[in-house]
């Protein structure tokens, strides 16, 4: 036996504290008198920016807690204060009744807290066991053998189908979320912070991690479930607070609640969610017309294999699948910025290929970008941001026209609702106004065609409602939406037709009312295949 | 468990430092030097504060010394200024000394051969030899940059040895001065050397170059599209292209420019203070260029000040070591470590000391 290693430590810890002190009446774990994080009158500021404001939040052993709220509402950022990511301005945070001070990650972990982001910190090309073991070991030496046979038995123990073995850029997101919350229990976590941990994930896969959840809030593990999602929140947790600008709105316990009135609490109104009128006017006339396009991804594979989409006026085609299967190919594709190995991008019978990203936007290509900060120049002003997809419009003899510039901008502003000043720099708006800086960009000059790749990931409910309803709009003006989403609910509320891409093939074409979230879950897991 | 760690000092990190910090950052990078180069300074058996009154108060007493730091800003001015457009575009250019050197070269050539040319012709036409070669030598990488996409950090830096190399092959070759033997050059034609800008000093026409280099620069960065284009390509790439601005284009653009403009620097140094060419022509200006254009924020006007602010640092250690007699080398340390107190300066405004 190579002597006692952390891992033994850790385990006998778990073993001890987590399931002898309990039966023993044990001080440190607490009852439900007591809570395990307490925090108390947590309040953050950023410069100008109160991002929590005397928030409340305490969390029970054995509880999985929604923390409810809108993007930008405070959510992650109180979390991270809770990880040790951020200090607070002030407020206190308590764990099992003793005040601590979380100064890194590290201190947190010592505390027994553990956060799953929604960016995984993985190494692609590494074994689960040594992902598991990364910063955690105290030996110089590594025994892969040992360790897979550590992290194996851990997985085991917490009902965790792993295999220690398998390299992490051979499994999918479902399962490398599983490695991080293996990661985190192996770091004897005691409260598992999961930041929006559904948004990847395709049906099935939130259904095993939900199962996975109960198991491990029975084995008394405590759960801070981030998350905008009603239908989970109102499935899975026992207890949920409510974040509102900053400020937290309540405590209450799930089963008093509905969803439509936690809706009301996260956005303090009562009516909200946009949907598709059936109002299907599309002439017959086909915009956009994609023909046999295959192209390959960064690393030189084949990321779209032939694909065959149409679009006619006043119609949106959402297109479903989980996040990698090409999704990204396909808007860059389309807009641009990625040349394609084969096939024709046509506008009204144009081929488009092999033209420059601004030529695609003289044609009609109205080009939404899937990462809104790669879309803008977090460093520049909004007014140049708003002006720099169309410089020759707005500069003589190569010297920029500001007052047209600056004019532009404040219409836009005006019209898009952009809650920013002009000579605000991109980075220091909210997600939504920054979606909206693009989509002003985009929508003003009323193109043809419009591409919105996750238009509404990582949006509020507002913004989100905003960016849907921008696009019905384009519907009604006739345009030919491509709506590009890993967002079924979104997909659902305002397609008309739903294609399914999967490993860069579109395996189905269904129309809107026909789908249904199983059959769509089946073709994007690649079980099934329609006629297309 | 272990739950309550002592409070202690730690360094927090703040994206928007107050808007005091930093014009203090000079002071305080003063401040730190003198503390750490005082010891060096009474080992040379002077007194540190004599000492900094002639480093850095003296040269701004006398109108001679006046004019010697705007001489010695002009190589400088015009190096950050060419440096600024490449690392605006997030084209990391740290060949401005050969490029330097290839201007210089051009120059040299020019002034020889435009003999009983008038100065109205000989000069520009000097100024736009020296901006091609400079541009000529900044091509190669900023090709192997655009086209195969081969660290220009490494080539522009690699590209200033076979430069210094070239010029002392021609220096001890066909260049080499026939009534001296010294390694230098001819003499350039008296008609193509840089006039005085006031008599009976080394400031010449080459400063009023440079300070148009600075307004036009300015110009460009915050008037025209173009500044706009590399503005956006330096400061986020993705976007750039998305918009539809071709990034190879501006940067190749603008790795060019920064080489013509380095180049100028050495027609500058040719045509106003030597008048033929040595092989130490530049004492580093080329370099010296990257930090001026990263202490001044890459901002035209910033550009200037630090560039000035070397200037009078170059003509105190001067000053020091006549006044004191001290070794130069020491004005040299000292230059030295004040420059790497700034940086640290300009890193750690964004830190708080705070215990917790």
């Amino acid at each position: 036996m190579p002597g006692l290693t952390t891992f033994h430590l850790v385990f006998f810890h778990f073993i001890i504290y987590h399931y002898l002190s309990p039966l023993n009446g044990g001080e440190r774990y607490v009852g439900d008198k007591m809570y395990i994080v307490d925090m108390q009158k947590v309040t953050k500021i950023f410069g100008e920016l109160v991002a929590n404001d005397h928030v409340d939040f305490q969390l029970r052993k054995g509880e999985i807690h929604a923390l409810l709220g809108e993007n930008g509402a405070g959510k992650t950022t109180l979390m991270r204060i809770l990880y040790g990511l951020y200090q607070q301005t002030s407020g206190d945070i308590l764990i099992n009744g003793e005040k601590v001070i979380i100064h890194s990650p590290k201190d947190a972990i010592k505390n027994g807290i553990g956060m799953v982001t929604q960016h995984f910190a993985l190494v692609p090309p590494m074994t689960v066991a040594e992902n598991v073991v990364l910063g955690y070991t105290d030996s110089f030496l590594l025994d892969r053998t040992a360790i897979e046979k550590k992290v194996g038995e851990a997985a085991s123990q917490f009902g965790l189908d792993i295999n220690p073995k398998s390299i992490v850029r051979h499994l999918s997101v479902g399962q490398r979320q599983r490695v991080e919350i293996l990661k985190a229990l192996y770091r004897n976590a005691k409260v598992l912070i999961l930041d929006e941990p559904t948004a990847v994930l395709i049906p099935q896969e939130v259904d095993s991690l939900f199962e996975t959840l109960d198991r491990l809030r029975k084995d008394g593990l405590s759960v801070i479930f981030i998350s905008h999602k009603l239908d989970e929140v109102t499935k899975i947790t026992d207890r949920v607070t409510v974040l509102r600008d900053g400020k937290s709105i309540g405590t209450v316990d799930t089963v008093d609640v509905t969803q439509k009135k936690l809706a009301a609490m996260m956005v303090g109104r009562d009516n909200f969610g946009v949907t598709r009128q059936n109002e299907v006017n599309p002439d017959n006339k086909n915009i956009l017309e994609i023909d046999d396009l295959c192209a390959i991804d960064d690393k030189g594979l084949a990321a779209l294999k032939n694909i065959k989409l149409s679009i006619k006026s006043g119609e949106i085609l959402g297109i479903a699948g989980v996040g990698g299967n090409g999704q990204k190919e396909l808007a860059e594709t389309l807009s641009g910025v990625k040349v394609p190995t084969s096939g024709a991008i046509k506008i009204n019978g144009k081929n488009l290929v092999g033209l420059e990203p601004s030529e695609f936007s003289k044609f009609g290509m109205g080009r939404i970008p899937e990462d809104r900060h790669e879309g803008v120049v977090g460093d520049l002003t909004v007014y140049e941001n708003l002006a720099l997809e169309h410089l020759d419009e707005y500069s003589q003899k190569g010297f920029l026209n500001r007052k047209a510039i600056r004019e532009n901008a404040e219409l836009l502003i005006k019209n898009f609702q952009i809650k920013a000043k002009p000579t605000d720099k991109i980075r220091t708006l909210s997600g939504g106004n920054m979606q909206k800086v693009l989509l002003a960009r985009v929508l003003s000059r009323q193109p043809e065609v419009v591409i919105a790749p996750q238009p509404t990931r990582g949006l509020d409910v507002g913004a989100t409602d905003y960016v849907r309803q921008q696009l019905l709009e384009q519907r009604s003006r006739g345009a030919a939406v491509l709506l590009i989403s890993e967002d079924l609910d979104e997909i659902f509320s305002i397609s008309d037709r739903i294609a399914v891409i999967y490993e860069g093939e579109i395996v189905g074409i269904v129309k809107a009312q026909d789908a249904t979230p199983e059959r769509l879950g089946l073709m994007m897991s690649g079980a099934l295949r329609e006629e297309v | 468990m272990e739950i309550n760690e002592k409070p202690r000092w730690r360094l927090i990190k703040t994206d928007n430092p107050p808007f005091w910090v930093k014009p203090l950052i000079p002071v305080l990078a003063l401040i730190g030097t003198f503390i750490l180069t005082s010891g060096l300074i009474l080992l040379a058996n002077a007194n540190p504060f004599d000492a900094y009154y002639y480093f850095l108060f003296a040269p701004l007493e006398s109108r001679v010394s006046l004019l010697e730091i705007l001489v010695k800003a002009t190589p400088l001015i015009i190096c950050g200024v060419a440096v600024t457009y490449a690392f605006a575009t997030g084209y990391y250019n740290i060949g401005a000394e050969g490029q330097l050197y290839a201007g210089a070269m051009a120059a040299t050539g020019l002034g020889m051969a435009l003999v009983g040319v008038p100065p109205i012709i000989a000069i520009p036409v000097m100024i736009a030899g020296g901006f091609l070669a400079g541009m000529a030598w900044a091509l190669i990488p900023a090709l192997l940059k655009v086209k195969l996409a081969v660290d220009e950090v490494v080539t522009t830096l690699l590209m200033n040895s076979i430069m210094a190399y070239i010029v002392s092959a021609v220096l001890n070759g066909p260049w080499r001065d026939p009534n001296s033997g010294w390694p230098q050059s001819p003499d350039i034609s008296p008609t193509a050397v840089f006039f005085k800008l006031v008599p009976r000093s080394r400031l010449n026409f080459g400063f009023v170059v440079a300070v148009v280099l600075i307004i036009i620069l300015w110009i460009v960065m915050t008037r025209t599209s173009f500044g706009l284009k590399m503005r956006a390509v330096g400061l986020g790439k993705p976007a750039a292209r998305f918009a539809g601005i071709n990034v190879n284009k501006t940067i190749l653009t603008a790795a060019l420019i920064s080489g013509g403009i380095a180049g100028i620097a050495g027609v500058a140094e040719v045509a106003g203070i030597h008048f033929h060419l040595i092989g130490e022509l530049s004492p580093g200006y080329g370099y010296t260029g990257v930090i001026i254009a990263t202490l001044g924020s890459l901002n035209a006007f910033g550009v200037g000040l630090a560039a000035l602010f070397f200037g009078l640092v170059d003509t105190g250690a001067q000053t020091l070591s006549r006044a004191m007699g001290v070794p130069v080398y020491l004005g040299e340390v000292t230059q030295a470590i004040m420059l790497l107190v700034a940086l640290g300066m300009l890193l750690l405004q964004r830190y708080w000391i705070r215990r917790m």
